[in-house]
């Protein structure tokens, strides 16, 4: 359990304007909105779908298989969707985490930090 | 009967106060206090994450209203995952690399204004408080049944340890006793699935077929509607629900025990799997009950039904079972209220003593002794509430800290992170709006008005007919943060919300 504490090797009191001006910023921001606005919104949209459905009519109580309905495998799939959402974001996050490096080496070879 | 529980109770006892006396040893300074020094891995700090969410209402309270209202129930489990998301994609990661103790730091980071600190911490330890006395009268109620102690001691006992680990072991006590519940709470509940699982032959089919005629619904058992008949209402709840715990101060609070956004990153993700996990098993605690337990005696035990997992236990395993049950219950009360002692304390100490009266002028020490005694007065207030309120059904309180989270904190976190022309007016219109609205509609709804005596706190024709005000409420957070924002002659600092977005997507500059 022992990591220790952390070094502050990040700069402080960086050069805040150049950095967000730089490419390698600019590059992070569209990956990580490319990625997070259409699947924050599906995952809403899917979300809430049930509840609505549930609420607004019964084509959900029809038997899906066996004697388990459509309600109880929609709610399986939120699950489904949750975690298949959380793997695909740790992915992506690999790929942020990687511009984030990239960007932090420009601004202390940049002198900006 | 009660012996063994008695023993086991003990043991869990006897068990966390050895971690607060290591823990102790290791706390010395606020940031070992506040955050065990960020030391935590992914997986510990994951584990922690959801020993500090799943709370007795998550557990005895989801299966007790799956095995009484059959999928009802279930929306709970659903949306208290599914809105990790939310903490997942939008909240994690920025709140580590701009705060430092509490939320309020994230938004200071931003507005340096002692009004929006002081906003945000009284936002903070109303949630908290509010949490809380739901979970005291709880633990009163669910101590009293299964050992059979007075609610004034039942209250007393788990008032006073949550006291000591928080006091003497700050975070790191705290993060172990919840990393420990979160284990034995995976466990107990892991042998009743498997041991009901198997009483149904290993087939989802047969215990589906089996419980629509084990309870008094029928085949309505299975189906949506039997608890949330308002449309209106339901959807309200849900979004309560998934927006909620993205606002919950003693969940932010947990990014800030690990060293950097990454590892924020991996103890979410840990953390949906651990409770995503639980979540699907409270079908197997729900069905179990209805089928091996009934709907008759889980009501003669407690009217909301949340012995029907102790009761299923002992129906499953008899005396160990049971007794290894109320433990983890018990376990369960008490690392999460010693979260909720902690995020209440660190507001008070550190954004109202140190940062508001003191100006940041307060000694180490001084903020340390702050530290403690704000968790020994919040300790005593809420068991003072506690005890206070032992006749009245409080389990809407829980719902109400969802939507106040919601509708007052997310706003706030989502445009101080993303909305460049937000200012500190519209901070603080929008926390104060948010909570305002959901109390003032809590107020006048069902949870505290009902004709029927007894069945809410006032007697009388409630003048909001919903029982959840998200609906209304996190809109209006919405709208209070945009309309203060809009209206204020404070022009947006353009250049400190440049260097926000590139501390809170990089981690550059973070202390």
């Amino acid at each position: 359990m022992a990591v220790k504490k952390q070094s502050f090797s990040d700069p402080v009191g960086a050069n805040y304007e150049a950095i967000a001006q730089s490419a390698s910023f600019r590059a992070l921001i569209q990956a990580k909105k490319r990625f997070i606005i259409p699947a924050t919104v599906f995952f809403f949209v899917f979300y809430f779908t049930l509840p609505v459905l549930t609420s607004y009519s019964k084509a959900l109580n029809a038997p899906a298989i066996g004697p388990v309905s459509w309600a109880w495998l929609f709610a399986f799939a939120q699950f489904i969707m949750t975690w298949a959402l959380c793997i695909l974001y740790s992915k992506r996050a690999a790929q942020f985490d990687a511009i984030v490096e990239q960007v932090k080496q420009e601004a202390k070879e940049g002198g900006n930090a | 009967m009660h012996g063994l529980a008695f023993f086991l109770f003990l043991i869990i006892v006897a068990l966390t106060l050895v971690i607060t006396y290591y823990a102790s040893k290791r706390t010395k300074t606020t940031s070992e206090f506040y955050t065990a020094d960020s030391s935590l891995t992914g997986w510990q700090n994951g584990l922690a994450i959801a020993g500090d969410y799943m709370s007795a209402a998550s557990f005895l309270g989801i299966a007790g209203m799956i095995a009484l209202t059959g999928f009802d129930g279930f929306f709970y489990s659903i949306g208290f995952l599914v809105a990790y998301l939310v903490v997942l994609y939008i909240v994690a990661e920025p709140l580590r690399n701009l705060g430092k103790y509490t939320m309020a730091d994230m938004i200071a980071a931003r507005f340096d204004d002692k009004k929006v600190r002081g906003v945000a911490a009284l936002n903070t330890m109303a949630i908290s408080i509010f949490y809380m006395i739901a979970q005291l009268v709880g633990a009163g109620g669910l101590i009293k049944l299964l050992l059979g102690l007075d609610y004034v001691y039942s209250v007393l006992i788990v008032g006073v340890l949550m006291t000591v680990y928080v006091v003497f072991g700050g975070m790191t006590a705290t993060s172990w006793v919840q990393i420990v519940k979160a284990v034995l709470l995976m466990v107990g509940t892991f042998i009743i699935s498997i041991i009901v699982f198997a009483k149904f032959d290993f087939s989802i089919a047969k215990m589906f077929h089996e419980v629509k005629t084990a309870t008094p619904l029928g085949e309505a058992f299975l189906n949506p509607g039997n608890k949330f008949k308002d449309p209106l209402d339901t959807i309200s709840l849900n979004l309560a629900l998934v927006l909620g715990t993205a606002g919950l101060p003693h969940i932010l609070i947990r990014f800030f025990t690990v060293k950097d956004a990454p590892t924020a990153r991996k103890s979410v993700v840990y953390a949906t799997w651990i409770i995503g996990i639980f979540y699907v098993m409270t079908i197997f605690l729900g069905f179990g009950a209805a089928a091996f337990v009934g709907y008759d005696k889980i009501v003669a035990a407690n009217p909301a039904g949340n012995m029907a997992a102790p009761l299923l236990a002992e129906a499953l395993g008899g005396d160990f079972l049971f007794a290894f049950i109320s433990a983890v219950a018990f376990a369960t009360i008490l690392a999460v209220v010693a979260g909720l002692v902690l995020s209440a304390a660190s507001a008070f100490a550190h954004d109202f003593y140190s940062h508001i009266l003191r100006r940041g002028q307060a000694t180490e020490k001084e903020q340390m002794l702050a530290a403690r005694w704000a968790s020994v007065g919040v300790s005593v207030l809420s068991i003072l509430l506690a005890l206070v309120a032992q006749k009245m059904n409080v389990a809407f309180l829980v719902s109400l800290a969802f939507a106040v989270a919601a509708s007052a904190n997310l706003p706030t976190i989502v445009f101080t992170i993303f909305w460049r022309r937000f200012n500190t007016t519209g901070a603080i219109t929008g926390m104060l709006v948010g909570l305002i609205s959901a109390l003032v509609l809590v107020f006048f709804s069902p949870n505290v008005w009902s004709p029927q005596p007894g069945a809410a706190i006032f007697v009388g024709e409630p003048l909001f007919k919903l029982a959840n005000p998200g609906i209304i409420s996190i809109p209006l957070g919405f709208v209070g943060a945009i309309v203060g924002t809009l209206v204020s002659s404070k022009k947006a600092d353009e250049k400190k919300y440049t260097e926000i977005v590139v501390k809170a997507n990089t981690g550059i500059g973070r202390v």
